[in-house]
C-alpha cells in the first residue's frame, strides 16, 4: 500500500509528460531495428529464422533493460541528490521494503510501457514474433530485475556522474553484448562464459526463445530470477545503511 | 508540562571529528524554541539526527518520550519538518505534494482532500493549489512545504531555515504562520540565520558553538546577561568596538570618557549581539 502511494506520484508526474516519454524510449530501439536489423542484418538467415525476427526479442531485452534501469534509478538519483524530495520519503511513517518496492516499480511500469510500444511497432515489421504469456512474464522479469539494478545503483551514487558511469560501464557493454545482436554459439568459449555472467544475455535467450515459439532456456530464467534477488537484496541493505 | 524534546549526551562524530560533541537540550511542549549557531556549528546535523535521517555516535534523544534511534517508524508520525532547502518533488503539483504527503503518513482517503484544503487555505495558497513547483514563487514554495509539514497534525514542528531567501513581507507572512501554528498548539523547533527572526518569535532561544550549547535561555534574559545597552565605537578604519552596559546611565558614562574623534553609537543590546559575544565571531557580514 506504502509503495503504491510512492508510484502514484511518479506516476502522476509521467501522467503529465506520457507521449513525450513514449516518443524518446522509441528512438533507439528503432534505430537499432533499422540500423541492425533491416540495415546490416538484412539478408542473414539464422537456424532458419530471420535476422530481423532474431534481433527484436534482443531489442525488446535491451529496451526493457535501459528504460526501467533509467526510469527507476535516473528517477531516484535525482530525488535523493537534486531534488532532495528522498528525505521526505525517508521521513515518512512507512517500512523501508515498501519504500524500496516503491522507488523501483516505476522502473518497471516505464520498462514495460516502452517495451510493449516497441512491441506494437515490431509485430508489424515481423508478423512471425510470436508474444505469449509465458514471454510477457520474462519482460516483466527483466524489467523488474533491471528496476531494481537502478535503484541500488542510485542509492550507492554520490553525484549524477556516479549514475553515468555506471551507465557507461555496466549499461553500454550489456547492451552490446549481452545476447541481443548475436547468438552466442558463434563466439569463442571463453567470451561466451564471460557473456553468461550477464543478466541482459538471460533476459534475451529467454525472451527469444518465447517469442520464436523455440524451448525455452528455464535455466535462463531461474538466472535472472537469482539476479533480481541479488540486487533487491544489495537495495535492502543499502537503503538500511542509509536510514538509521 | 512534559517535555517534546528530550536530548542527552548527543556526539555525532563524522571521520573522527565531532560535529555534535555532548549536545543536552529539553523542549516542553508548546514552546517556541530557537535553536542558533554560526555555520558549521552542528545544527543541521542535529536536525538530521531528530528526525530520524542520520543515526548518533553517542547519546539519546526522545522526542514525546520516544527514543529515536529506537523507534524511528514511530517518531516519524510525531514530528513535521520544513527543510532548509526545498525538498518539494517538483514533477508535481503542490496539492499531489500534498496528497502524496498524506498518503505516506496514512491518513484516511475520506479525510485527506478535506485536510489538503484545510492547509492550503491556512497557508494560503488555495489559488495555487495545481501549479507545478516551478512554476511558483520561493515564498509559496516555503509556504507548500509548511502546508505539508502540518498535515499529519504533528505535535511537533521543525523548522530549519524557514525564512532563508525570502523577501521581507514574505518573511513576515511566514513569520505570522509560525506564531498562529504555536499558538494552535504545536511545538516548533526553529532554527535561523537570522537572529531577529529568533527574537522576534521564540520564547527561549539555544546557542550551539562547535556542537555544544553555550547559553539558553529568554533572548531578554540572555540580553540581561550581556547588558540592555550596547554601545559600538567605530574608530577610524580599524574597526568597530562593542561595549555592553546594564544601563542607560552608565552607558552614557562610559561615553563621556571616550576621545571625541571616534563615532559612538549607542542602542539598546539584541540578540545577534548575545550570539557574536558569546561564539565569539560574526555571523552577519562577514
Amino acid at each position: 500500500m506504502d509503495a503504491y502511494s510512492i508510484l502514484w506520484s511518479d506516476l502522476m508526474a509521467l501522467k503529465r509528460r506520457w507521449p513525450r516519454y513514449l516518443l524518446t524510449t522509441l528512438i533507439s530501439p528503432l534505430l537499432y531495428l533499422v540500423a541492425f536489423g533491416w540495415g546490416l542484418g538484412r539478408g542473414i538467415n539464422l537456424n532458419g529464422t530471420s535476422y530481423l525476427e532474431f534481433v527484436i526479442p534482443g531489442i525488446i531485452a535491451l529496451t526493457a533493460m535501459t528504460t526501467s534501469f533509467n526510469g527507476a534509478g535516473t528517477r531516484l538519483n535525482v530525488d535523493r541528490l537534486y531534488f532532495k524530495s528522498f528525505d521526505e520519503c525517508l521521513m515518512a511513517p512507512i517500512g523501508l521494503s515498501s519504500l524500496l518496492m516503491g522507488k523501483a516499480l516505476i522502473g518497471v511500469v516505464r520498462g514495460v510501457l516502452s517495451s510493449v510500444a516497441f512491441l506494437a511497432v515490431a509485430m508489424l515489421i515481423a508478423p512471425a514474433i510470436h508474444i505469449s504469456p509465458l514471454f510477457m512474464v520474462g519482460l516483466f522479469l527483466t524489467c523488474l530485475t533491471f528496476a531494481f539494478l537502478g535503484v541500488l545503483a542510485a542509492l550507492l551514487a554520490r553525484s549524477h556522474e556516479d549514475m553515468a558511469t555506471f551507465g557507461s560501464l555496466i549499461l553500454m557493454p550489456m547492451t552490446f553484448l549481452g545476447g541481443t545482436f548475436f547468438s552466442l554459439s558463434q563466439v569463442p568459449t571463453g567470451l561466451k562464459y564471460a557473456l553468461y555472467a550477464l543478466p541482459l544475455t538471460h533476459s534475451s535467450m529467454f525472451l527469444r526463445a518465447a517469442a520464436l515459439d523455440q524451448p525455452l532456456p528455464w535455466d535462463s530464467f531461474f538466472i535472472l530470477l537469482a539476479f533480481f534477488a541479488t540486487f533487491l537484496t544489495g537495495g535492502m541493505i543499502t537503503l538500511k545503511k542509509i536510514s538509521i | 508540562m512534559s517535555k517534546m524534546i528530550d536530548i542527552s549526551g548527543l556526539t555525532k562524530k563524522y571521520s573522527g571529528k565531532k560535529v555534535v560533541d555532548g549536545l543536552d537540550l529539553q523542549v516542553e511542549e508548546g514552546e517556541l524554541f530557537g535553536f542558533l549557531g554560526p555555520n558549521g556549528a552542528g545544527k543541521t546535523t542535529t536536525i538530521r539526527i531528530l528526525t530520524t535521517l542520520t543515526k548518533p555516535t553517542a547519546g539519546k534523544v526522545l522526542i514525546n518520550g520516544i527514543d529515536v534511534a529506537k523507534d524511528p517508524s514511530k517518531v516519524k508520525s510525531e514530528f513535521g519538518i520544513v527543510q532548509q532547502h526545498l525538498s518539494l518533488n517538483r514533477d508535481l503539483t503542490i496539492a499531489e505534494n500534498l496528497e502524496l504527503h498524506a498518503r505516506l503518513h496514512h491518513l484516511p482517503s475520506s479525510e485527506r482532500k478535506r485536510r489538503i484544503s484545510e492547509l492550503l487555505d491556512y497557508v494560503e495558497l488555495t489559488d495555487h493549489a495545481d501549479y507545478l513547483i516551478d512554476n511558483i514563487s520561493g515564498g509559496m514554495k516555503r509556504r507548500a512545504m509548511i502546508a505539508r509539514a502540518l498535515l499529519h497534525r504533528p505535535k511537533l514542528l521543525f523548522l530549519d531555515e524557514p525564512t532563508v531567501g525570502l523577501d521581507a513581507q514574505t518573511r513576515r507572512r511566514v513569520w505570522d504562520l509560525i506564531r498562529r501554528m504555536n499558538s494552535d498548539g504545536t511545538t516548533v523547533f526553529l532554527t535561523t540565520h537570522y537572529i531577529e527572526e529568533a527574537e522576534a518569535l521564540c520564547e527561549r532561544a539555544g546557542i550551539l558553538h562547535h556542537g555544544h550549547l553555550i547559553a539558553v535561555d529568554a533572548p531578554l534574559s540572555l540580553r540581561r546577561k550581556l547588558g540592555m545597552i550596547a554601545v559600538e565605537i567605530q574608530d577610524n578604519g580599524n574597526g568597530t568596538q562593542y561595549r555592553y552596559f546594564s544601563d542607560r546611565a552608565a552607558a552614557s558614562e562610559f561615553v563621556q570618557m571616550l576621545p571625541g574623534n571616534d563615532k559612538v553609537v549607542m542602542r539598546e543590546s539584541n540578540l545577534e549581539d548575545v550570539f557574536v559575544e558569546f561564539t565569539g565571531q560574526k555571523v552577519l557580514g562577514d
